[in-house]
C-alpha cells in the first residue's frame, strides 16, 4: 500500500508544507511563494491521478494502444495559467503596499493599521 | 525519486531567511515538477508548467524582490498553533487518500467516463492527433474561453495598480547610455541577437504545431514574451520601449480575448451552438481545425501581451524607484 | 558493427554522466564563488554534450539525429554565455575572489558600478 499511495501521501506532505508557509511567515512575499508551493502540489496530485500503468502521453499514434488520462491535463493546463494570472496581480499588490507601509512584513503593516486607527479616534475625541 | 527532492526543496524554502535565495528554489521547484510531469507523460503540462513557474514566476519575483528588500524577519514567538492546524489537516487528509485506487491502476472510476470518449473518438469528430488540444480547444471550449478573459483580467489588473507615464525628458538619455552598456555586456548582447529570432521562430512554431504535438496558444505565448523579454533586459527598458509600443501590445491583448469570443458568436449567427465549429464550413473536420487555428491564436496573442505588459510594468515601476534614489542621492549632495 | 555502436554510445553517456556528477561534487566542495562557477559551467556544458553525443550514435532516423544536433549547438551556446553573465555580475557587484595571502590584488574593487534594471 505504502508504493501504491506514496505519490499522494507527499503531495499531502507538500500541501501542508505550503499551507504552513501561508499562517506562520509574516513576509508577504513567502507568503506568495507558499501559496505558489501548494497550487503546485494540487497539479502533481491530479497529473499523477490521471497516470496509466503502460501509457503513453495522449497524442495519438500508429503503434500504442493504451495512453494516459487527458482530461485532467486540461484541467492542469488551465490552472497553471489562472496561478501565473493570481500571482502577477499579489507581487503588484506586495509593490504597491510597499510604496504605501513602507515594509512587507506582516507584523509591521498590522501596527501602522492600528496606529492610524487610534490617531483617527483621537482625532475625533479631540 | 523526484518527489523527495521536491520535497526537500520545499522544507528548504521554510527554513531560509534570504528571500533572494527563497525565489531561485521556488524556481527549482518549478523546474522539478514539470521534470515529474514528463515521467507522469503530461508533456503538455509540463511544457506550460517549465515556461511559466521556472521562467515567468521567477523573472517577476526577481523584479518584485529587487523593489522590496531582500531579507525576511525572524519572528519572535514560535508558531505551534500553525503547526498543529496544519497536523490536523494533514492527517485527516491521509486518511481521507486510504480510500483512492493504486497509483497507475487502469480500472480507476476517472478512466471510465468521459475519457474514453474523447481517446476513441477524438479522431473522427475532431481529426486532431493531439487529444489535449482538442479537448481543450474544442470539447471544452467555453472553459478556455474563461481562462483566457482570466489571463486578460490579470494585465488589467496590473495596468491598474503599477502603469506609469513616461516621461518626454527619458528619451535625451538614451544615446550614451547605450554606449557605456555596450562594453559592459558585449557577449551576452552578441549571443541573445543570435538567439532572439530563433526564439521567436520556436513560438511560432510551438503555436501552429499544437495539433499534432505538444505545445498550443499558452505555450507559444509566454515563449514570445520570454523572448521579448530578454531584449527588454539586455538592451534596457527605454530603448525597449521604443522598439515594443505598450500601446500596441495592449490593443493586441483585447483582440485576442475578441477573436476567441467572435469564432463562438460566428459559429452561433451560421446556426450551431456556442463554439460549435462543425458549422463554420461544410465538411466538419475542416471546421474544426479552422475554429481550433482562430481560438489557439487568439489565446497566444493575448498570453504574449499580457505577459509583456505584466514585466514592462514591474521592470518599469523598479526603473521609476532607481531614479527617485539617485535624484534623492543628487539632492543630499547639493544641500 | 551493433557492438560498436552500443559500446561507444554507452561509453559516451557514462562519461557525461560521470562529468556532471563530479561537476556537482566541485561545486559542493571548492571554497569560493569563482571557483564553484568554473566547476559547475565546464563540466555541465561537456557533460551535456557527450551524453547529446551518446544519443546521437543511437538515434534510428535522420529527424531524430537532426534536432539533437540543434539541442547541442544550443548548449554550446547558451551554457558558457550564462555562466559568463553570472560570474560578471558577480565581479560589477563586488564579490572578490578568494586568494591566497601572499598575493597583491591589484584588481581590487572599491567602487560598484550601477547595474542594468
Amino acid at each position: 500500500m505504502l508504493m501504491g499511495l506514496f505519490n499522494y501521501w507527499i503531495v499531502v506532505v507538500l500541501m501542508m508544507i505550503g499551507l504552513y508557509i501561508v499562517i506562520a511567515h509574516g513576509n508577504l512575499i513567502k507568503k506568495i511563494i507558499g501559496l505558489t508551493i501548494f497550487q503546485t502540489s494540487v497539479f502533481i496530485f491530479y497529473i499523477s491521478m490521471a497516470k496509466v500503468d503502460g501509457g503513453t502521453a495522449p497524442i495519438l499514434a500508429d503503434d500504442t494502444i493504451q495512453y494516459s488520462n487527458p482530461l485532467p491535463h486540461v484541467l492542469i493546463l488551465t490552472a497553471i495559467v489562472v496561478g501565473i494570472a493570481t500571482t502577477a496581480m499579489a507581487l503588484s499588490l506586495v509593490v504597491r503596499i510597499k510604496e504605501a507601509y513602507g515594509s512587507i512584513e506582516e507584523e509591521e503593516i498590522q501596527q501602522q493599521d492600528n496606529q492610524i486607527q487610534e490617531d483617527k479616534q483621537e482625532g475625533k475625541q479631540a | 525519486m523526484l518527489l523527495t527532492f521536491l520535497l526537500v526543496v520545499a522544507i528548504a524554502i521554510i527554513r531560509m531567511k534570504d528571500l533572494f535565495a527563497v525565489v531561485m528554489l521556488a524556481g527549482i521547484y518549478g523546474l522539478l515538477s514539470a521534470s515529474f510531469f514528463v515521467v507522469m507523460d503530461a508533456v503538455d503540462v509540463a511544457f506550460t508548467e517549465a515556461a511559466v513557474g521556472a521562467g515567468i514566476s521567477t523573472l517577476l519575483m526577481l523584479v518584485v524582490i529587487a523593489m522590496t528588500g531582500h531579507a525576511e524577519k525572524t519572528t519572535r514567538h514560535k508558531p505551534l498553533l500553525a503547526l498543529l492546524v496544519v497536523t490536523i489537516t494533514g492527517g485527516l487528509l491521509i486518511y481521507g487518500t486510504l480510500d483512492m485506487p493504486y497509483f497507475g491502476s487502469a480500472d480507476a472510476p476517472i478512466h471510465n467516463h468521459v475519457a474514453p470518449r474523447y481517446i476513441n473518438d477524438s479522431i473522427q469528430e475532431i481529426g486532431v492527433p493531439n487529444i489535449v488540444t482538442s479537448v481543450l480547444a474544442s470539447y471544452r471550449a467555453f472553459d478556455t474561453f474563461g481562462e483566457v478573459v482570466v489571463i486578460f483580467t490579470a494585465g488589467i489588473g496590473v495596468l491598474a495598480l503599477l502603469s506609469i507615464t513616461r516621461r518626454p525628458e527619458d528619451d535625451d538619455n538614451i544615446g550614451s547610455f547605450n554606449d557605456s552598456l555596450n562594453e559592459q555586456h558585449l557577449v551576452v548582447r552578441i549571443v541573445s541577437k543570435m538567439l532572439i529570432p530563433f526564439i521567436l521562430l520556436f513560438a511560432l512554431y510551438v503555436q501552429f504545431h499544437g495539433d499534432y504535438g505538444s505545445g498550443g496558444g499558452f505555450q507559444a505565448g509566454v515563449i514570445f514574451a520570454s523572448a521579448i523579454i530578454l531584449y527588454a533586459m539586455l538592451f534596457g527598458l527605454n530603448i525597449a520601449r521604443k522598439v515594443i509600443n505598450q500601446p500596441f501590445f495592449q490593443f493586441i491583448s483585447a483582440i485576442g480575448v475578441l477573436l476567441y469570443g467572435s469564432v463562438g458568436l460566428a459559429s452561433m449567427l451560421s446556426g450551431g451552438n456556442f463554439f460549435d465549429y462543425n458549422v463554420l464550413s461544410n465538411d466538419h473536420i475542416t471546421g474544426q481545425h479552422l475554429g481550433i487555428l482562430l481560438i489557439e491564436l487568439g489565446v497566444g496573442c493575448t498570453v504574449a501581451s499580457v505577459m509583456i505588459i505584466i514585466f514592462f510594468n514591474f521592470a518599469g515601476q523598479r526603473g521609476m524607484q532607481q531614479d527617485n534614489e539617485k535624484e534623492h542621492h543628487k539632492n543630499k549632495e547639493l544641500s | 558493427m551493433d557492438i560498436v555502436v552500443t559500446i561507444s554510445s554507452g561509453l559516451c553517456l557514462f562519461i557525461g554522466s560521470f562529468l556532471c556528477v563530479s561537476g556537482s561534487i566541485g561545486v559542493l566542495r571548492f571554497p569560493d564563488f569563482y571557483t564553484r562557477m568554473h566547476a559547475a559551467s565546464v563540466t555541465d556544458t561537456l557533460g551535456t554534450g557527450m551524453i547529446l553525443v551518446g544519443l546521437m550514435i543511437l538515434s534510428p532516423d535522420l529527424l531524430i539525429f537532426a534536432k539533437l544536433v540543434m539541442i547541442q549547438l544550443l548548449t554550446l551556446l547558451i551554457g558558457p554565455t550564462a555562466s559568463h553573465v553570472l560570474a560578471k555580475a558577480a565581479w560589477y557587484n563586488g564579490l572578490t575572489p578568494k586568494l591566497s595571502p601572499n598575493v597583491i590584488d591589484q584588481n581590487k574593487h572599491k567602487e560598484t558600478t550601477s547595474s542594468n534594471p
